[in-house]
C-alpha cells in the first residue's frame, strides 16, 4: 500500500516535468535554436543531478510549513496539489506546484488540528513576491552585461548564433539543475516525514539515504515528464514567447537559473551566515514566477511599451488563486479520505511541534546519532520509531 | 588556440556569404567596364565581360543556393534567417539586373550618340557606387552591425545622384528632334533598364535599416 501512496507525488512531479521544463528550455527549443531532444536529455540529466545533490535545503521549510505525519495524508496533500496543477492548467492560467504544494500543506493543517508555523508560511509567501522582483532585477543587470559584450567585440552574426546556443544549452543545464534543487521538494518533500525507505550503504562507505532516494525517484519522475509531455508545452510556450531574441531568451533562462539556485543553495547560506550576512530563504519558489519576472525586467527595461498588461494581470491572479484553490481541494480530498475510504491521514498524537528537535533536523543530512541515545533515555520522545515516522529517518 | 583566434575563424557559411557579396561587387566591376567597352564599340571585349558576367551570376546563384541549404538544414539564426535570405535573394536579383542591363546592349545594340556618353557612363558609375555601398552595408550586417549605418546613407546618395543623371539623360534624348521616335523609346527603357538598378538596390537598404533594428539588442 505504501509505495501506492507515493504515486500521487510521482503524478506531482510527472507534470512538474512536463509544465516547468518549458520554463527552462521553452524559448530555446521554441526559436529552433535547441534540438528538443538534446533539450529533454539535458534537462532530465540536470534535475536529477540538482535533486539528489542539492535538494534539501528547500525540503526543511516545506517541513517547518507542516510535517505530513501520515502517508494517506501525504498522498492527499501531493494529489490535491497535482490536481490543482491540472484543474488550473485546464484553465489556461499560470500554475506553479511551489504554490500548490504549499496551499495543500496548508489545507492539511487546518484539516489536522495542527498549527500552522505562520512564520515558515510569511517566508514562503515573501518568497514569492521577491522572486519576480529579483529575477526581473537579475535579468536587467544580466542583459545590461551581455549588451555591452556583444557590443564591444563585434561578432559576427553566426559566431553570435553559435554563442547564444551554447549558452542557452548550459544556462538551461544550470535552470534544470536549479529546478531540481528548488523544486524536489514540492515533488516528495510532503513523504519525507512518513519515508518507507531505508539508507543504503554503497561500499561500506558512501550512505546512500532515505532522504536521496527519495529525492532520485521524485526527480525521475520529473525527468518522464519532461521527455513524454513536455514538448508539448515547450512548443507552445516558445511560440508564445518567441518576440523575445535568442540572446534576451539565454538571459531569461540564465535570470530564472540563478534565482532558483539562491533560494536552493545550502552552500550559499552558510557562506552569507558565516559573513554575518541575512541568509537567503531555502524555500521552493516557481520557475514560472522567475522567468516571468526575467521577461517582465526586460520588458520594462526596454520601455514596457510592448508589455501585455492585461496577461501579466491574468499571471498575478493565477498566483493568488492556486495555493488556494489547492488548500481547498486538499481539505476536501483529506475529508473524503478519512470518511470515506477511512484512511488515517494524520496521527493526532504526534505533536510535531512538541518533540524536541535534534540538532540535525534543521539541515538534516547525517542523523547525530549519539543525540537520539541520550534523549529517548531521557524520554524526550515517544520513541525511536515516533520520531523515525516524524522525521523520516 | 586564442580566443582572438577562435573568434576570427570563419566557418563555411560565413565564407560562402562574402564569396557571394565578392560576386556581387565583382557584377558591377564588370558592368561599369562592360558600359565603357560599349562607348569603345569593341565588340569583342564586350562581348568577354558579357561571359564573364554570366560566370558571375552563374557562381553566385551556387553561393546562393548553397547559403539557403546551409541556413536551412542546420537552422543558423532562427531569429534573422528569413531577413537574411530575402536580402541575400534581392542582391542576387541586382546581379540579375546587371547582366540583363549588358544583355540589352549586345542583343539590341541601340545607336548610342557620343553625345550621351558621359551620361550614360556617369549612370553606370552611380549605379554601381550604390551596389558598391549596399554590398559594403550587408557585409558589415554580417560582421559588425555597428558599421552597417556608416555605409547605408551612401546608398540613398548613390541613388539620388543616378537620379538626376537619368532624368538628364532622358531630357535629353526626347528634346532631340533629330531621333526617332522609337529610338527615344529604345533609348528611354536602357536609361530606364539601368537606372532601376540602384532603386533596386535602395530598396534593399530600406529593408536592410529595419533588420538592423530588428537585430539590435
Amino acid at each position: 500500500m505504501t509505495p501506492f501512496f507515493l504515486s500521487s507525488g510521482l503524478f506531482l512531479g510527472w507534470s512538474l516535468g512536463a509544465n516547468d521544463a518549458s520554463n527552462v528550455f521553452g524559448t530555446a527549443v521554441g526559436s529552433r535554436m535547441i534540438r528538443f531532444r538534446t533539450a529533454a536529455v539535458s534537462c532530465s540529466i540536470f534535475v536529477i543531478l540538482g535533486a539528489v545533490i542539492s535538494g534539501a535545503g528547500a525540503t526543511e521549510t516545506l517541513s517547518d510549513l507542516g510535517a505530513v505525519n501520515a502517508m494517506a495524508g501525504s498522498f492527499v496533500v501531493a494529489f490535491a496539489a497535482a490536481v490543482s496543477v491540472y484543474l488550473m492548467t485546464l484553465a489556461k492560467w499560470p500554475v506553479s506546484t511551489s504554490q500548490a504544494i504549499v496551499g495543500s500543506i496548508v489545507g492539511w493543517n487546518l484539516f489536522s488540528g495542527f498549527a500552522t508555523d505562520y512564520n515558515a508560511l510569511t517566508k514562503i509567501v515573501l518568497t514569492w513576491v521577491a522572486c519576480p522582483l529579483l529575477s526581473a532585477a537579475i535579468a536587467v543587470i544580466c542583459y545590461k552585461c551581455v549588451q555591452v559584450l556583444v557590443n564591444s567585440f563585434s561578432f559576427h552574426i553566426f559566431m553570435l548564433d553559435r554563442f547564444t546556443r551554447a549558452g542557452l544549452l548550459l544556462a538551461g543545464a544550470f535552470g534544470s539543475y536549479s529546478l531540481g534543487a528548488n523544486n524536489i521538494a514540492n515533488v516528495v518533500g510532503v513523504f519525507l516525514p512518513g519515508s518507507f525507505f531505508d539508507d543504503l550503504v554503497v561500499f561500506d562507505t558512501l550512505v546512500f539515504s532515505a532522504r536521496h532516494q527519495l529525492f532520485l525517484i521524485g526527480s525521475i519522475a520529473i525527468a518522464v515528464g519532461v521527455f513524454t509531455y513536455s514538448r508539448r508545452v515547450i512548443e507552445t510556450v516558445g511560440r508564445g514567447i518567441f518576440k523575445l531574441s535568442p540572446i534576451m531568451a539565454f538571459v531569461a533562462v540564465l535570470s530564472h537559473s540563478i534565482v532558483l539556485f539562491l533560494f536552493a543553495s545550502q552552500g550559499i547560506e552558510s557562506f552569507l551566515l558565516a559573513h554575518g550576512l541575512p541568509p537567503i530563504p531555502l524555500v521552493p519558489v516557481s520557475s514560472s514566477q522567475a522567468i516571468v519576472g526575467a521577461v517582465l525586467g526586460m520588458g520594462l527595461m526596454r520601455g514596457g511599451r510592448n508589455i501585455n498588461w492585461k496577461k501579466v494581470s491574468g499571471i498575478a491572479v493565477g498566483w493568488v488563486c492556486t495555493p488556494v484553490i489547492a488548500g481547498i481541494v486538499c481539505f476536501i480530498c483529506l475529508f473524503f479520505a478519512q470518511n470515506v475510504f477511512q484512511q488515517i491521514v494524520f496521527h493526532r498524537d504526534l505533536p510535531i511541534a512538541s518533540i524536541a528537535q535534534p540538532p540535525h533536523v534543521a539541515r538534516n543530512i547525517v542523523p547525530d546519532t549519539r543525540w537520539f541515545a541520550e534523549n529517548s533515555n531521557r524520554g524526550r520522545f515517544q520513541g525511536d520509531s515516533t520520531f523515525a515516522i516524524v522525521y523520516g529517518l | 588556440m586564442t580566443l582572438r583566434r577562435i573568434l576570427k575563424t570563419r566557418t563555411g557559411i560565413e565564407k560562402e556569404i562574402e564569396n557571394f557579396l565578392n560576386q556581387v561587387s565583382q557584377s558591377g566591376l564588370i558592368f561599369n567596364q562592360g558600359i565603357t567597352t560599349f562607348f569603345e564599340s569593341n565588340g569583342d571585349k564586350f562581348e568577354r565581360l558579357l561571359q564573364q558576367m554570366i560566370d558571375t551570376e552563374h557562381r553566385a546563384d551556387r553561393l546562393r543556393r548553397s547559403i539557403e541549404d546551409h541556413l536551412y538544414r542546420k537552422t543558423l539564426i532562427p531569429e534573422s534567417r528569413g531577413d537574411v535570405l530575402r536580402m541575400i535573394e534581392t542582391m542576387d536579383s541586382l546581379l540579375g539586373k546587371f547582366k540583363g542591363a549588358m544583355y540589352q546592349l549586345y542583343i539590341e545594340k541601340p545607336a548610342i550618340p557620343q553625345s550621351l556618353a558621359a551620361g550614360v557612363k556617369s549612370l553606370s558609375d552611380n549605379v554601381v557606387n550604390s551596389v558598391e555601398a549596399l554590398t559594403l552595408s550587408v557585409r558589415a550586417y554580417f560582421t559588425d552591425i555597428n558599421k552597417v549605418a556608416d555605409h547605408l546613407h551612401k546608398v540613398s546618395f548613390w541613388e539620388k545622384e543616378a537620379d538626376v543623371v537619368s532624368t538628364q539623360l532622358q531630357l535629353e534624348i526626347f528634346n532631340n528632334e533629330q531621333f526617332e521616335l522609337s529610338q527615344k523609346m529604345q533609348l528611354r527603357d536602357i536609361i530606364r533598364r539601368i537606372e532601376d538598378i540602384s532603386n533596386q538596390a535602395e530598396d534593399v537598404a530600406d529593408s536592410l535599416s529595419i533588420y538592423v533594428i530588428k537585430r539590435s539588442l
